[in-house]
């Protein structure tokens, strides 16, 4: 709760900030602000409770999730200075709106009732809509927001009118009553509103997340949203809305088996599938991040297929190493956009040559992604792998492990590039406390998969 | 704490060499570090007869409530390949030092990263670690193939990232999948893994999973197909490790991990799966027989004689697996010291094709007797490492099934064929255009030339320690499947 309170202060600040016209102050006030909500967060560690009648519960994995969500946006802001260096007109609504989006990203994290869930959602969502289009002069920019709120929006009535459904048959939007009254009808079978309700709505978060077959918005948005937004909507936003639908199910199916976990196996698999191959065909860095993006929010859905002790901890662990190596591989990306003007693979050939900490950060991410050992994607894999082998959806792994084979084809292209390619020599404009940020993320990874048990014990 | 030493100082200089600036004190550094390991493995060689015959181990929790731990320890099986490992890769960075090598820091560091995974995996007794050292070795073998490497290198290194990557994935799937039917609580302790309860179709896809991982890696025919393009496209140093010790990954851990936890298996299907290595040393050979390109070449002659050594181990008879066990060794002395003078060869005529060489003999005469020998070594003429090994896999062979030894057996007359006909062709009759002017070996060429040179005969003619420690190692493995 305080850290919703103070990141909601934080974003008004901000924007009370850019009344007063003081631009270098904004990232000042807002990255020990952010570190501030952080450890307001963690205060809450071994709270478990509810509050305002359950609307909100806070709970280990609520609070470990939304620091998670804190702590990549605060990696993110400190790409910003570089991002925005040429960029005269005033931030703080940008930013400002960042924040906002963080706040109801933390709202899913600890949402206790189905209410509560939707206002967090559009909260971040609306948010999202005006963050992508908020460089106005580019064509694709206006593209992005225009078919993300279309898209976004309808998709959003679909989560209503589930939400809606599940409460015209359970009587209300509880998770624990709905899990209540789960309980005392799974033996004579769940009513067909009750199931017409939870499918609209795992198709209202699966668009969210971006699950196939409702992922086509995100690889047009992501390449026509600002690199910096794009970054936080390939970490922040995807985490947050896993964590929602993770959440809904632990809470709601605890200890029942068997109404909708093949539904959403059946996604998972078609998302891993069609995210790693066609991620093969992208031409450009940006898109094939949207790709993987969508074919890693396929393995995280494993978690929410195969409940057991562990899947949270799983899936944090996931979470983290993720949004560490995507946004490492974003903050390359926005130094290749600035030097190049575009990221089509081309444009890396040959880079290793004089940016060695970049592309060492880079190849880094891209190994981590693909999950190989000793870094942090492959114990995140491993995590998850391992509790769905243990519930028994061995043929989900296989299909998983086919898509991480698949997946070289493309996270190698940007490698091979800068590595093997030879071209004329680039130099990437990036200042020693950016450079200094990026080997900190990448030193974060290698750790991470160095000291799994750092994150593993926690939930 | 010797075991741990060994992993742990490659793994430090590496990373220190990745950080240095190119020069040539890179490559001495990193000679410098490979010498030590080869001293600490010889006194870990010492410690292990002296005081124990036991295992040297290192065990620390890592993530205990998944049941991983840091577990290595030398045993026999570990010990040969670690010596193996350890002499070798100094001879590796030694013939590379000579070369305008761009961006030499960072080969070497990956060579001497590449080090410490192999010594990795050869030491690992948890399941987990053995896997993600067995990764951590692929990422320095794809860098030194893709950015030292020649033509084609981009396409051909994917190809053969690729290919070890998935198999490799079929492998983390069946360990994870083996660690849920360990007994509670669950473990990836070897001895765990080992007893491991398993039904029949469990048994099967194990079983298949794990052969197509070291299959590949090997690698045993149908799976060979990335490999000679990667051998001839890599730089020397890369070929030799591809084939001198990258190839023993995978035979190490058919005899470590995939015999011990999946024996019954074999049994069950009877020779089934020994076949595909016994078509590959007919098949392999008669490709070889027709290359023109001498590392081509070797790549293929290595398909065969590894294809006899899966074979010999997939037999489950303690004497073809100790001949396997050496042959492994010898392999991998015998391959590095062909590509070594390959190397120089073409480093004076400035080609590999057979048909434009000729006569090197009589011009440099050093050089014609170093690669006679080493390649009496490898066509397993007596009293070279080559024949130990290969006697007794066939010897062993011929007990568990007459057929394949007699096919198997072919691999020598093949062998012998292929290897004497290029050797007539390149280093017999009259001089061509491209060895005219061809020197002959300095003194600070042979130096590489003349240990291997020593091991060859030393294992033919007396190996009693090496099937001491091999017999150590299979007898353990005999142990479990009986």
């Amino acid at each position: 709760m305080n850290s919703i309170i103070s990141l909601s202060v934080l974003g008004v600040l901000v924007l009370f900030l850019g009344i007063l016209k003081k631009k270098t102050w904004l990232l000042p006030l807002i990255l020990p602000g952010l570190l501030i909500s952080l450890v307001m967060t963690v205060l809450h560690w071994n709270m478990n409770r509810g509050l305002f009648h359950n609307m909100i519960i806070i709970d280990n994995t609520g609070v470990a999730f939304s620091a998670v969500l804190i702590f990549s946006t605060f990696l993110i802001f400190m790409l910003a200075a570089q991002y925005y260096r040429k960029v005269i007109r005033p931030l703080d609504d940008i930013y400002a709106i960042m924040i906002f989006a963080l706040v109801g990203a933390v709202l899913m994290c600890y949402f206790g009732n189905l209410i509560m869930l939707f206002i967090g959602i559009e909260t971040l969502s609306i948010a999202l809509y005006v963050l992508a289009g908020s460089h106005k002069e580019a064509i694709t920019s206006n593209e992005a927001t225009l078919k993300y709120f279309l898209l976004g929006s309808f998709l959003s009535g679909f989560l209503l009118f589930g939400i809606a459904l599940l409460y015209g048959s359970s009587g209300s939007f509880d998770l624990y009553t709905i899990h209540a009254y789960v309980v005392s009808h799974i033996q004579q079978g769940l009513p067909p509103m009750f199931k017409a309700g939870l499918f609209l709505l795992i198709i209202g978060l699966s668009f969210k997340i971006a699950i196939a077959p409702f992922h086509f918005w995100a690889p047009d948005v992501y390449e026509g949203t600002p690199t910096l937004l794009t970054a936080f909507m390939a970490s922040v936003v995807k985490i947050a809305s896993v964590v929602a639908m993770y959440r809904f199910f632990s809470i709601t199916f605890f200890g029942i088996h068997g109404v909708w976990e093949m539904t959403v196996a059946i996604l998972a698999g078609i998302t891993i599938i069609i995210g790693n191959v066609t991620g093969i065909y992208q031409p450009n860095l940006k898109r094939m991040l949207a790709y993987s993006s969508i074919s890693h929010s396929g393995y995280m859905m494993l978690a929410m297929v195969a409940f057991s002790g562990y899947t949270a901890t799983a899936l944090l662990f996931y979470a983290v190493a993720y949004s560490v190596a995507t946004i490492s591989a974003f903050a390359i990306l926005i130094l290749v956009r600035e030097a190049k003007g575009n990221d089509y693979f081309g444009s890396f050939n040959n880079l290793a040559k004089h940016n060695r900490i970049e592309a060492f950060t880079l190849a880094v991410a891209m190994l981590s992604l693909t999950g190989i050992p000793p870094l942090a994607g492959f114990m995140g894999k491993y995590f998850l792998f391992s509790a769905a082998i243990e519930q028994g959806w061995l043929w989900l792994v296989i299909i998983a492990i086919a898509g991480s084979a698949v997946s070289v084809g493309y996270y190698f292209k940007p490698i091979i590039a800068m590595y093997f390619r030879e071209d004329q020599e680039t130099v990437l404009q990036a200042g020693p406390s950016y450079k200094a940020h990026i080997l900190f993320l990448t030193l974060l990874t290698i750790l991470l998969g160095f000291l799994p048990f750092l994150l593993s014990g926690l939930i | 704490m010797l075991t741990l030493t060994l992993i742990v100082f490659p793994l430090l200089v590496a990373i220190g060499l990745f950080f240095i600036k190119d020069g040539k004190w890179a490559g001495n550094l990193a000679l410098a570090t490979a010498l030590i390991e080869f001293g600490i493995s010889v006194a870990a060689l010492v410690q292990y007869f002296l005081f124990c015959h036991c295992l040297l181990l290192f065990h620390l929790e890592w993530l205990a409530d998944y049941g991983i731990s840091l577990k290595f320890g030398i045993d026999g099986l570990s010990m040969l390949l670690i010596l193996l490992t350890t002499f070798l890769i100094p001879i590796i960075i030694y013939s590379s030092l000579g070369q305008k090598i761009q961006r030499s820091s960072s080969f070497y560091s990956l060579i001497i990263l590449m080090q410490a995974g192999l010594i990795g995996v050869f030491t690992a007794f948890d399941g987990m670690m053995f896997y993600i050292f067995w990764e951590l070795t692929l990422i320095p073998a794809y860098f030194i193939a893709a950015y030292w490497g020649g033509e084609n290198r981009i396409r051909i290194t994917l190809k053969f990232f690729a290919y070890t990557f998935s198999g490799s994935l079929l492998m983390l799937i069946a360990i994870i999948y083996l660690y849920f039917r360990t007994p509670l609580p669950h473990s990836f302790d070897h001895i765990w893994l080992y007893a491991s309860n398993l039904n029949p179709g469990e048994q099967l896809w194990i079983f298949l999973a794990f052969f197509i991982a070291f299959a590949i890696k090997v690698p045993v025919f149908p799976f060979h197909t990335w490999q000679p393009d990667t051998y001839v496209t890599a730089p020397y140093s890369g070929s030799m490790l591809l084939g001198g010790l990258m190839s023993k990954m995978g035979l190490f851990g058919m005899i470590r991990w995939m015999i011990p936890i999946t024996y019954t298996e074999l049994t069950r299907t009877g020779g089934f799966f020994v076949i595909f290595p016994v078509i590959g040393i007919v098949y392999a050979s008669l490709i070889a027989l027709r290359q023109d390109d001498l590392k081509r070449l070797v790549a293929y002659s290595s398909v065969a004689h590894l294809g006899l050594v899966a074979a010999g181990a997939m037999t489950l008879n303690a004497i073809a697996m100790q001949g396997a066990m050496i042959q492994m060794v010898s392999h991998g002395i015998n391959i590095v010291g062909l590509f070594i003078l390959v190397q120089y060869i073409e480093a004076r005529t400035k080609t590999r094709s057979i048909a434009e060489l000729g006569g090197i003999a009589l011009k440099a005469p050093r050089l014609a007797v170093f690669f006679m020998i080493i390649l009496l070594g490898s066509i397993a003429l007596p009293l070279t490492d080559g024949f130990v090994g290969e006697f007794l896999i066939l010897l062993g062979m011929f007990k568990y099934n007459a057929v394949f030894a007699a096919v198997s057996g072919l691999t020598i007359i093949f062998g012998a064929v292929y290897m004497l006909w290029m050797y007539q062709r390149v280093m017999l009759g009259n001089t061509k255009a491209a060895t005219e002017q061809i020197s002959d070996l300095n003194w600070k060429e042979m130096i590489p030339l003349i240990a291997i040179v020593i091991m060859v005969i030393w294992i033919g003619v007396a190996p009693g320690m090496f099937m001491k420690l091999a017999e150590n190692g299979v007898g353990q493995v005999i142990g479990i499947i009986r």
